[in-house]
């Protein structure tokens, strides 16, 4: 088993913890993880990506030319990564806020009202875990029991109230996918 | 069992000095290499095993702070990231001189000048070749997986004691910043006073009872003794070049094509190559893990039995130089793939760059 994943959006929507988070659910399952993010400015505010590889044989390069799986969160990225799908492959984005609409026909292309379902949450930083939860249900690559016992890694314990809201949003983003 | 972490790179960096027993670690931030003293400062090891851990005014006081901590004998390093690391260079200069062992990461950004903060490895020359005035060599090491930014801090250190000379952790953006599977070292404990005098008998840490004040310097107006001393440099130079290359090879038993590439770049000629060879085409790769010593040998070996080298590079060409220098005729020809300005290529782009030199390979 090998998948190879980009999530691309703003800096801030969060594109980088949910790649952290599902390399340390693969790290929970016993799989071989890679996790190479766009790093600098980006964060704050520009275009961020990152590439996460989950593989049950070593990984040899961080850097990819195309992929399995991407999650997209806004037009941007959707231009800049849609030509990049591997025929057969799968692109999950967030209709929210995109002009021009996924056009391929050799994938399989999964819109997911990820920014109305935060609407309704009435928590708009449950907005990465509802596109995870997504990709879990598209792609279940690693389990949400290995992204739940993830978030208890990547969480500071301070945080670790918030893990049943995430739990839930990854629920909802999963039930929005199928 | 040992337990298996995820982390960045410089994470892992941070971790395994604790865990050598380094006793001081001095540095000023830069992108990309923040996270060292970011988590050095998180873990706060002067409270557990007394390392001292501290941000200094500046590049140039941090590598004379490693000097004043070499001087004693105590295993001290710093990190940074290139501009800053060209501030380092009369620091590592004085370092070689002075025989003094210490550890510097040099996690390379595009340049030169600011440049960017993207990866690149445009500090070869600058590694392997000197970087700072006169006769010397740093031991560089090119770290290729977050493994092995861990890995390199005992080895770096090792070297350094052992031959009493500088070593470099040549890493790049791409592995600094990327995170993976990590085992890290046992905690040892920093060495005593005892064992340092003991170490270090060199060291300027008190006279205690010994007969002779030991000095430290790496200035000698006497010409005639100054050779001594160049020729006494050169001469662990040999040794090094005899003992301590390493390298790692993929593919090489039935290749008609080689690559040649250091650190991040070496695992994406790997994808690359894998994805040649499912369609017969049979490249090998060599890997430098020492930059200097350089494996010259072997790439001549392997070399012997190829049709052509491609040596991939974030940069202009500069490794390249060490492999043609390594090939005696008659060769096979050798050809260069790069890309600047913090552009990392992907197996795709590279996998053209070698059928654009080699379009008879392709199948």
């Amino acid at each position: 088993m090998k998948e190879e994943i980009v999530i691309a959006g703003f800096g801030g929507q969060g594109v980088l913890s949910m790649g952290k988070i599902l390399a340390y659910a693969g790290l929970m399952d016993n799989l071989e993880v890679s996790w190479m993010p766009s790093y600098g400015p980006e964060q704050r505010g520009g275009t961020a990506n990152v590439t996460v590889i989950l593989s049950d044989s070593r990984i040899s390069s961080p850097v990819l030319d195309s992929y399995d799986t991407a999650v997209i969160l806004n037009q941007q990225s959707l231009d800049k990564f849609e030509s990049r799908v591997k025929p057969g492959g799968t692109l999950i984005y967030d209709p929210y806020g995109i002009h021009h609409a996924p056009t391929r026909t050799d994938i399989k292309v999964i819109p997911v009202e990820a920014m109305e379902a935060t609407f309704e949450m009435k928590n708009a930083k449950t907005y990465n875990m509802i596109l995870l939860g997504a990709l879990l249900a598209a792609r279940p690559v690693v389990s949400l029991d290995a992204v739940v016992r993830g978030l208890r890694k990547t969480l500071p314990e301070r945080h670790h109230h918030l893990i049943p809201l995430n739990e839930e949003a990854l629920r909802k983003g999963m039930a929005l996918a199928k | 069992m040992e337990e298996v972490k995820l982390m960045k790179g410089n994470e892992a960096i941070a971790h395994a000095a604790i865990r050598y027993g380094c006793d001081g670690y001095f540095g000023y931030p830069i992108t990309p290499q923040s996270e060292v003293l970011e988590t050095l400062a998180e873990l706060m090891p002067w409270e557990t095993t007394g390392m001292v851990v501290l941000q200094a005014e500046s590049e140039v006081a941090a590598i004379n702070m490693v000097y004043g901590g070499a001087a004693t004998g105590k295993a001290v390093m710093t990190s940074s990231s290139s501009p800053g690391i060209s501030l380092k260079q009369e620091g590592i200069s004085y370092l070689a001189a002075s025989e003094l062992p210490a550890l510097i990461l040099n996690c390379m950004r595009g340049g030169p000048g600011l440049g960017t903060i993207q990866p690149s490895q445009s500090d070869y020359f600058q590694a392997t070749k000197g970087g700072g005035h006169g006769d010397y060599h740093l031991i560089v090491l090119a770290p290729a997986t977050v493994q092995e930014m861990a890995d390199f801090v005992a080895l770096g250190f090792d070297l350094a004691f052992k031959y009493r000379t500088p070593s470099m952790i040549l890493a790049d953006g791409i592995v600094g910043q990327m995170m993976e599977k990590v085992v890290l070292p046992p905690q040892r404990p920093r060495r005593t006073e005892e064992e340092v005098r003991r170490q270090c008998p060199w060291a300027a840490c008190g006279k205690g009872s010994r007969k002779h004040r030991n000095v430290v310097t790496s200035l000698e107006l006497d010409s005639a003794k100054m050779e001594v001393n160049n020729l006494r440099f050169q001469e662990t130079y040999r040794r090094i070049e005899e003992n301590e290359v390493r390298f790692e090879e993929y593919y090489t038993d039935d290749c008609e094509y080689l690559m040649v590439a250091f650190g991040s770049m070496a695992r994406i000629c790997l994808k690359a190559i894998e994805e040649a060879r499912e369609k017969g085409v049979r490249i090998g790769l060599i890997r430098p893990i020492t930059l200097w010593p350089f494996p010259t040998k072997r790439i001549a070996e392997l070399a012997a039995k190829t049709k052509g080298v491609l040596v991939v590079e974030l940069n202009a060409g500069q490794m390249i130089e060490d492999v043609r220098l390594a090939i005696s005729a008659p060769s096979p020809s050798v050809h260069h793939f790069g890309r600047m300005g913090g552009i990392v290529p992907n197996p795709g782009e590279i996998i053209e760059a070698f059928y654009s030199h080699y379009p008879e390979a392709k199948i």
